[in-house]
């Protein structure tokens, strides 16, 4: 039994794992996902490959709204950005992937910061809104600047890694590879972020916007760079959406999938990298369950098959819900009291 | 002329529907700092609630109407007991979401229950066509306006003057101060919400008297915000002249400027340009802050 976690070292200090027990979870966690590809069949496989995918997309969103405090509901919006641009370059561009992702991250953390000045003057719900507002632009323009978008018109993308000329299909496994690589990198950008002084800045504006200028932090600049930094990853994660589905179409980007991301940080837990990727694998796991559900319910009840987007929507509600109500820090709270109980066992106090 | 009096009318007359969705909106934020997602589906659960009683069961409607707004405040009640109660104290995103959350699910229950077609609703406010000037209107959209001015009326005069009204102001202007008078917050939480429901249930049965009974009522429920923050979010007037503004904008917009289908963007537009102008809406209250 542990009394405490001492440090004699300041390498030690600044490790990211600093008990065995951790290090064990590490190595169990990458090698189970090194395993994963090679026994999964092609459902698991796009199954990850979504879990991938949202995870960076649900990093970007907490990056902004559970560490800076800023509340956005446009979450979509800057994701449509994210996958037209990487759409649009490698098709009309010809494009490969490596330069059309990171293009894309960055055209959206451009947009990202542009939408990001009101944040300056609101707060709370007025900015919730405004960013509501962004979501409703950024998909209005999407749909009718037909020139450029296609308007409602799926948009196919050409895929290729290097430059060639011809259209690739990447099978998921190789996919899931490149989705891999970039969320690793993600995941580590971010958790070293807040060990910055500009991460520590977010966190400041989060806990107090006043006294965090009055510490001499630069409100402006500091909340414009949040938006940005976010939309860099929600971009990419938008980018890998049209380069993995091959197809871009407005209707992935809507506000509900804007609802989707912050109720995948909430019940992951706001504020946290671990509690985004447990919110990302959380809500991208419970629709595939209830819908496998469902379907071996459906020999039983012939109505089921009718019935199952209706019951998602209706868990999806209710498991918001429920969380807020019950355990309002999400399920990186829950892990924490597990692991907690165990190293303190038995003398839980 | 005539198309700009066409629009104008028709503008105004969209505005007064948007303007009784956003009353509750008002009514809730004014005393419990909530902001209600789920107003949309107020709506939406309103319409199908008396399409069922007065369609399905085959009451009369003021029956129909009067079983509704019952059931209409046992949602506002329900709503507020189990869901928002616990959240007392919590930060605004675990609010802003769980009314996201109820919204998701009252959505679902009731398309789980009538399906996602369209019905048909047996109207009982007629539709005559009146004409004013040269310009044509239909008297269910103008008992809408008629009924959203009654509305303000009703509440601005509630806010005022009832015991139950000035409680309400004294819980949004400061909570312990109004319990350490002995005004039961919870209770006025529950009657806020009770009242928003109504308003919302009016609305609902309006726009399923004027178009149908579909699923994209909901719909409304996200029109309405670009009104609320016009007018500001606490102001009663300013939901009404801010859902007059947006109602018009979008019929000159989509009148006037190319295909019109601007008209679904441009009440965020100018959300967005207002906000960085004036943070708090045109009558919102500022809020000053301390560290």
């Amino acid at each position: 039994m542990q009394s405490g976690i001492f440090h004699s070292t300041y390498e030690k200090d600044m490790a990211l794992r600093h008990t065995p027990a951790q290090k064990i979870r590490l190595a169990l966690v990458i090698v189970v996902i090194f395993a994963l590809p090679f026994w999964a069949d092609n459902y698991y496989l796009t199954l990850a490959n979504q879990i991938l995918i949202t995870i960076i997309g649900a990093i970007g969103l907490n990056i902004l709204t559970g560490f800076t405090g800023q509340i956005s509901l446009g979450q979509g919006g800057f994701m449509a950005v994210g996958a037209y641009t990487a759409g649009l370059i490698a098709t009309r561009l010809g494009m490969p992937l490596w330069l059309s992702i990171p293009i894309a991250s960055l055209v959206t953390a451009a947009v990202g910061g542009i939408f990001g000045i009101p944040s300056l003057r609101l707060k709370g719900l007025y900015l919730a809104i405004a960013t509501l507002a962004a979501q409703e632009i950024i998909v209005w323009l999407v749909t009718h600047w037909d020139a450029v978008t296609g308007g409602v018109d799926a948009l196919n993308v050409r895929n290729y890694l290097w430059f060639q000329g011809a259209r690739m299909r990447f099978t998921e496994f190789q996919f899931y590879w490149i989705a891999l690589a970039l969320c690793v990198g993600t995941v580590f950008a971010t958790v070293n972020l807040f060990r910055t002084r500009v991460g520590r800045a977010f966190v400041a504006i989060r806990d107090q916007d006043i006294a965090a200028e009055v510490m001499g932090i630069d409100l402006f600049r500091y909340k414009v760079l949040a938006f940005a930094t976010s939309s860099f990853f929600v971009g990419m994660s938008g980018a890998l959406i049209a380069h993995w589905r091959q197809i871009v179409t407005w209707e992935r980007f809507t506000v509900d999938i804007s609802i989707l991301y912050l109720a995948m940080i909430i019940i992951g837990g706001l504020g946290s990298v671990s509690g985004a990727i447990y919110g990302a694998i959380f809500m991208t796991l419970l629709p595939a369950f209830l819908n496998s559900v469902g379907r071996s319910l459906g020999g039983v009840f012939p109505l089921m098959d009718n019935l199952i987007p209706f019951i998602q929507k209706a868990v999806f509600g209710l498991v918001i819900i429920l969380f807020l109500v019950f355990e309002p820090e999400g399920i990186a709270k829950m892990w924490r009291n597990v692991k907690d109980y165990f190293r303190l066992w038995p003398f839980s106090y | 002329m005539d198309k700009f009096l066409q629009l104008t009318l028709s503008g105004l007359t969209n505005g007064a529907v948007y303007a009784l969705a956003a009353l509750g909106f008002v009514l809730i934020y004014k005393s419990s700092d909530v902001i209600n997602f789920a107003q949309g589906e107020f709506l939406l659960v309103g319409a199908y609630v008396a399409y069922f009683m007065i369609g399905q069961l085959g009451l009369v409607w003021p029956l129909g109407v009067f079983l509704t707004l019952v059931v209409a405040v046992a949602l506002g009640v329900v709503v507020e007991r189990l869901v928002l109660r616990p959240l007392i104290g919590e930060p605004i995103i675990s609010v802003i979401m769980v009314t996201i959350g109820l919204a998701s699910l009252l959505k679902a229950l009731v398309n789980g229950i009538w399906g996602t077609n369209p019905k048909v609703f047996p109207a009982f406010i007629p539709k005559h066509e009146i004409h004013i000037i040269n310009a044509v209107v239909t008297t269910d959209k103008l008992w809408a306006i008629v009924l959203s001015v009654g509305f303000l009326l009703l509440f601005s005069l509630f806010f005022r003057y009832s015991s139950q009204g000035i409680a309400m102001r004294a819980v949004a202007d400061d909570q312990q101060a109004a319990l350490s008078m002995g005004i039961s917050v919870k209770r006025i939480f529950a009657l806020s919400w009770s009242i928003a429901a109504i308003t919302a249930a009016v609305a609902g049965l309006i726009v399923a008297n004027t178009l149908e009974v579909s699923s994209n009522i909901s719909g409304i429920g996200l029109r309405v915000f670009p009104v609320v923050i016009l007018g500001g979010l606490d102001s009663i007037p300013g939901a009404l002249i801010g859902a007059a503004v947006i109602g018009l904008l979008e019929a000159y917009s989509g009148g006037y400027v190319g295909d019109g289908s601007l008209s679904q963007v441009i009440p965020f537009i100018v959300l967005v340009l207002i906000l960085m102008v004036r943070p708090y809406g045109l009558f919102g209250q500022e809020i000053i802050e301390r560290v």
